[in-house]
């Protein structure tokens, strides 16, 4: 129990870690796909930007518009960081670690529903979005607001039956079970690439990044929703788009790129400790990929007018998950006829 | 384990009465919010996780957005509130009366009565809820989806009148496209 809970408040200082050296990611990022060189004054190679960054939001006036409904203008950035956090509880970070007689699960919990808790915390999340944005007192807050939960809303669905595929493959919705089978086979995203190409483009607009920002588009909505937020409440939602896309990233290398399975490696039923820091090392770098692919596509994509957005959403993503269901679903009726 | 049902049980309580006594309708929503919450964590309590995951994002991820929806698009408060006439408040309170009196009696005969074939602790999993689904109860669930449908294919219909009646606006398409999401997520 006590491990646990250390493993609990680790977790929490690593995703809140990461999500900072996100923001430097991004930058840097954007600096060389644009021939820049990017923040370089704070340490070596700016290595010290996210914390200056971080002491300067703390440091701003703490402002609340008048006429903004107080408790709600507090409540939404506090369930956008906490629900955005609450989802790494149920992914596996890695094998079991075994030092001498200390034995310890790298997973915190592996409820059977797995998959559907990270959806129940990914529609919780709209409320911080909503909420913020209705209780600021603002035209652009309130409109962000609306577009990010109708945007949120719309891509839940199709995220949701892209999955429904690979758990008709994998036949399990826990997501320690999905890695385990992973260990042993070939990666899910070999046996559901559509599946994996539906479930990263909602991922983007789950997450309100670039292409599909237009809950923030600054050319039309000044801010979006966090235009009247000021100091950390700003930094709260800034920094939960980085910890969902971390989250996102970690969801997506669990299902479809083996989780912590090393290529090339049978790790299956190795609990050495170095096997399961290897695992957990790679299932990082897997991550950063992702991150990484998060980023590119913002700096390369321009931003989807909002009934284009929605088009794809309702008209393209959802007709293709079903056809995806139906030809998963059908292969798995029609394999033993055929191989008998 | 019984001090989490305790805590759950006030939660849903004072939240439940305040979704009724609050006089925002903003305020009643997120009331009604926390309610669907601490009524999901009686769920897990009694080990039915599919059903309380599904709670989650059915009613609290998508029922109560759209209803979030509604009210921050027509800036409900409380001087548009309606006013009702004495005879309507006095009919709601006997009806509502009347309610509690069957579901107090209910409650009152079913205390002692046990499941049968024993209680079976694996009853709300996965695994469990589909495999009744999918036997026993196949055709209830076969009609309920037809008529699932049948509500999507309506909501489409109202989207598509309004938009060749005139153009919509974006914000329209958008509502109009959540409607069906309330309806498939159903």
């Amino acid at each position: 129990m006590i491990t646990v809970f250390i493993f609990l408040a680790v977790l929490l200082l690593i995703t809140l870690g990461v999500a900072a050296y996100e923001t430097y990611m991004e930058r840097k990022v954007a600096a060389f796909m644009q021939d820049r060189i990017g923040p370089d004054r704070a340490g070596p190679f700016g290595i010290l930007q996210p914390l200056a960054d971080g002491g300067k939001m703390f440091m701003k006036e703490d402002f609340v518009p008048a006429n903004a409904n107080r408790w709600l203008y507090f409540l939404g950035p506090a369930i956008a960081m906490t629900t955005a956090l609450l989802t790494g509880v149920v992914i596996p970070w890695g094998g079991t670690l075994t030092i001498g007689d200390f034995t310890m699960n790298m997973q915190a919990a592996d409820p059977e529903i797995g998959i559907l808790y990270v959806f129940a915390m990914v529609s919780i999340g709209v409320y911080g979005i909503m909420l913020g944005g209705w209780a600021s007192n603002n035209k652009f807050a309130l409109l962000g607001a609306i577009r990010a939960a109708s945007q949120m809303v719309s891509y839940e669905l199709a995220m949701g039956l892209s999955i429904v595929a690979l758990v008709l493959h994998t036949g399990t919705l826990s997501l320690g079970g999905i890695v385990d089978q992973q260990l042993d086979g070939l990666w899910n995203v070999v046996y559901q690439p559509l599946g994996f190409l539906l479930f990263i483009v909602c991922a983007f607009a789950e997450c309100n990044r670039a292409p599909f920002d237009l809950a923030e588009c600054e050319t039309e909505l000044v801010g979006g929703y966090h235009t009247e937020f000021s100091s950390m409440k700003l930094g709260f939602y800034l920094f939960a788009e980085y910890v969902n896309m971390f989250i996102s990233s970690a969801v997506m290398a669990t299902l479809f790129f083996g989780g912590y399975d090393i290529p090339f490696f049978d790790q299956a039923g190795r609990t050495e400790w170095w096997v399961t820091a290897l695992g957990t090392g790679m299932f990082f770098g897997k991550i950063v990929f992702f991150i990484f692919v998060f980023m590119w596509i913002r700096w390369t994509l321009p931003r989807f007018r909002y009934d284009q957005l929605m088009n794809l959403g309702w008209k393209k993503l959802i007709p293709l998950a079903i056809l995806n269901i139906l030809l998963t679903g059908g292969w798995y009726h029609l394999k033993p006829y055929i191989f008998k | 384990m019984i001090y989490l049902f305790y805590l759950f049980a006030t939660i849903s309580v004072i939240s439940a009465l305040f979704v009724v006594a609050a006089k925002s309708p903003v305020n009643s929503v997120i009331s009604l919010i926390v309610c669907f919450l601490s009524i999901a964590g009686h769920y897990i309590l009694l080990n039915a996780q599919f059903l309380a995951m599904v709670h989650i994002i059915v009613y609290t991820g998508a029922i109560m957005v759209l209803f979030l929806f509604v009210i921050m698009l027509l800036n409900l408060n409380k001087s548009t509130e309606p006013q009702k006439s004495l005879i309507t408040r006095i009919a709601a309170v006997a009806a509502g009366g009347l309610f509690l009196l069957t579901l107090l009696g209910a409650i009152k005969n079913g205390i002692g009565i046990a499941t049968p074939g024993g209680y079976d602790g694996g009853i709300g999993l996965v695994k469990s809820v589909g495999m009744s689904l999918f036997t026993d109860f196949l055709v209830p669930f076969e009609l309920s989806s037809v008529l699932f449908l049948s509500a999507i294919i309506g909501a489409v219909m109202l989207g598509k009148k309004e938009s060749t009646a005139k153009q919509m606006a974006t914000g329209d398409s958008a509502y109009a496209g959540l409607n069906q999401a309330e309806h498939i997520v159903r």
